[in-house]
């Protein structure tokens, strides 16, 4: 099969991959008749092989109920990404990461392995705050040059607080979802299935927003 | 397929502890271009912002840039990186300024993760964000059918029925963009085209475009989400419904200059005025491309203009003997 990365792409992935701290385990979920899974798959398999520091566990839906359910999978491809000692800290990918998108997966890789985000002293204070269980879905399409930095922004705050679970959610292969969500711009962010942003707010705002809940 | 943009990491202490002789702010041509020339003259040279690439990521084909007859958007910023890279020129990305001081001749750019950037010149090359229509509705449906990014919402739009507001080469593009994707596309305009004529030509060569010129759009309707405009003759000053599936604003931009509007001097619209070598009123202080009162806002004359301010940086730093 055709690579997906050329050697320009793999050059510059593997450059930024070796800053990576310490081992990660991504997660990925497919089924047989499964629209994107294949690209994934395939996706996945070449980040993976750019570092020995990623490891890929590939899981079929309905022989991993238990996986299924503690990852909260709904959705397939979908994908989670776990730290050093395989904890899960909220961080989903539903649907490939490609285009654009590449960016927020590989800054989450990153972060995952140990990388902090640069955030100042008061704004870690304030995500640490969060007390109440919090759903972040960014929708988003592969052409969209916002929407890696909203994608970033959700999973940032999901590693700071095991409250906050992040999810981006990609929004042509989940057609369904999008017209549940009524999306029609991206990136749209639906904060526990009620509270809305679209385009590529910085984090105070989602923080607001997070806060009034 | 893939747009890969991060570079080294943002945390590396390589981008806060030093005096940089030139520093861009923004990565869209001008910025970019800038970067270059400055390199080339032995500058230390760093580029810093939220995205590469500018307002060319809300473009899907690029025909008037010398020495490509027909690039995509995407593969034109592809370009401009690797010539860069090849220069090894560093990229900070993924951050907005939040405050520019100068104090002793030396910039201090204080950036949203906290950090500080030092620079003893700076390029502020910000470019604009999409200018609004700022009518009733449009805020409400923003992200419910009203758009101001063709390439990231066009998808949503297949076999719908949309409409662009506007009347220059962004408009006249994004219609010829929605064509491929929409199954009806009209533009609405409040008066006549300022669109280039090779664009004219292959807009309304497109069977599934139709135009109203001299139509004016008053206010934005809908439920859950948009339904319908209200639009008025301009001649016979009747208005009507028109009923849609989505809007797409494309009117031009706002220049992105609130964080220099207050030391810089600027036109009435809040584009920077500089002179010929892109100097700002404060020394040691450049701009370049769509935040600059220059009226042209084509992605030539911002590369363009961009190797005009980094040069002139150099020239400045020579004269102050450092």
């Amino acid at each position: 099969m055709e690579k997906l990365f050329n050697n320009e792409v793999e050059k510059q992935l593997k450059e930024v991959l070796s800053h990576m701290i310490k081992p990660i385990t991504i997660i990925m979920f497919s089924n047989e008749d499964c629209l994107t899974c294949k690209e994934t798959k395939q996706l996945l398999n070449e980040v993976v092989s750019l570092n020995n520091k990623i490891s890929l566990e590939i899981k079929e839906i309905k022989n991993s109920k238990n996986e299924v359910e503690k990852y909260n999978i709904k959705l397939v491809p979908s994908f989670v990404l776990l730290d050093e000692n395989k904890q899960y800290k909220g961080v989903k990918f539903n649907g490939i990461p490609a285009g654009h998108e590449i960016n927020s997966f590989i800054s989450a890789v990153l972060e995952m392995s140990g990388i902090q985000a640069g955030f100042n002293e008061d704004l870690i204070t304030r995500i640490k705050k969060i007390s109440k269980p919090v759903n972040i879905k960014v929708f988003i399409t592969l052409a969209c040059p916002h929407c890696p930095g909203a994608v970033q922004t959700a999973h940032r705050l999901a590693m700071l607080n095991k409250n906050i679970t992040a999810e981006m959610i990609e929004a042509q292969t989940f057609s369904d979802e999008s017209v549940k969500y009524n999306v029609s711009g991206v990136p749209k962010i639906i904060i526990n299935e009620n509270k809305e942003l679209v385009g590529n707010h910085p984090i105070e705002n989602f923080l607001e927003q997070i806060e009034s809940i | 397929m893939f747009n890969f943009t991060l570079n080294k990491l943002s945390e590396d202490d390589l981008y806060y502890n030093k005096l940089w002789d030139f520093v861009s702010l923004g990565a869209g041509p001008a910025g970019i271009n800038a970067s270059l020339y400055a390199k080339r003259k032995g500058l230390e040279t760093l580029i810093v912002a939220k995205e590469i690439g500018g307002q060319l990521n809300n473009t899907e084909d690029v025909d008037n840039y010398l020495g490509f007859k027909m690039i995509n958007a995407n593969s034109l910023i592809d370009k401009f990186i690797a010539h860069i890279d090849s220069l090894n020129i560093e990229k900070l990305i993924g951050f907005d300024v939040i405050s520019i001081i100068k104090d002793n001749e030396v910039f201090t750019i204080k950036l949203n993760n906290g950090k500080y950037i030092k620079a003893k010149t700076l390029l502020y090359a910000l470019g604009g964000n999409p200018r609004k229509l700022q009518i009733e509705g449009e805020d409400k449906y923003s992200g419910k059918g009203v758009s101001y990014c063709v390439t990231c919402d066009g998808p949503f739009y297949k076999d719908k029925k949309v409409v662009v507001a506007g009347g220059g080469n962004s408009a006249v593009e994004a219609a010829i963009d929605l064509s491929k994707v929409a199954k009806e596309v009209y533009i609405i305009h409040r008066s006549q085209f300022r669109a280039d004529k090779i664009l004219l030509d292959k807009m309304f060569s497109n069977k599934n475009i139709k135009v109203y010129l001299e139509t004016t759009i008053k206010k934005i309707v809908g439920n859950e989400k948009i339904e319908y405009l209200e639009i008025i003759d301009n001649k016979t000053l009747q208005s009507s419904k028109f009923y849609l599936d989505g809007l797409f604003v494309e009117i031009g931009n706002i220049p992105n200059s609130y964080l220099i509007e207050d030391i810089v001097k600027t036109n009435e619209r809040k584009e920077i005025i500089v002179n010929e070598e892109q100097r700002t009123s404060v020394e040691g202080l450049f701009a370049a491309g769509d935040v600059t009162a220059e009226p042209e806002k084509q992605i030539i004359i911002s590369a363009a203009a961009g190797a005009k301010a980094a040069l002139a940086a150099a020239k400045y730093i020579n004269k102050r003997g450092e």
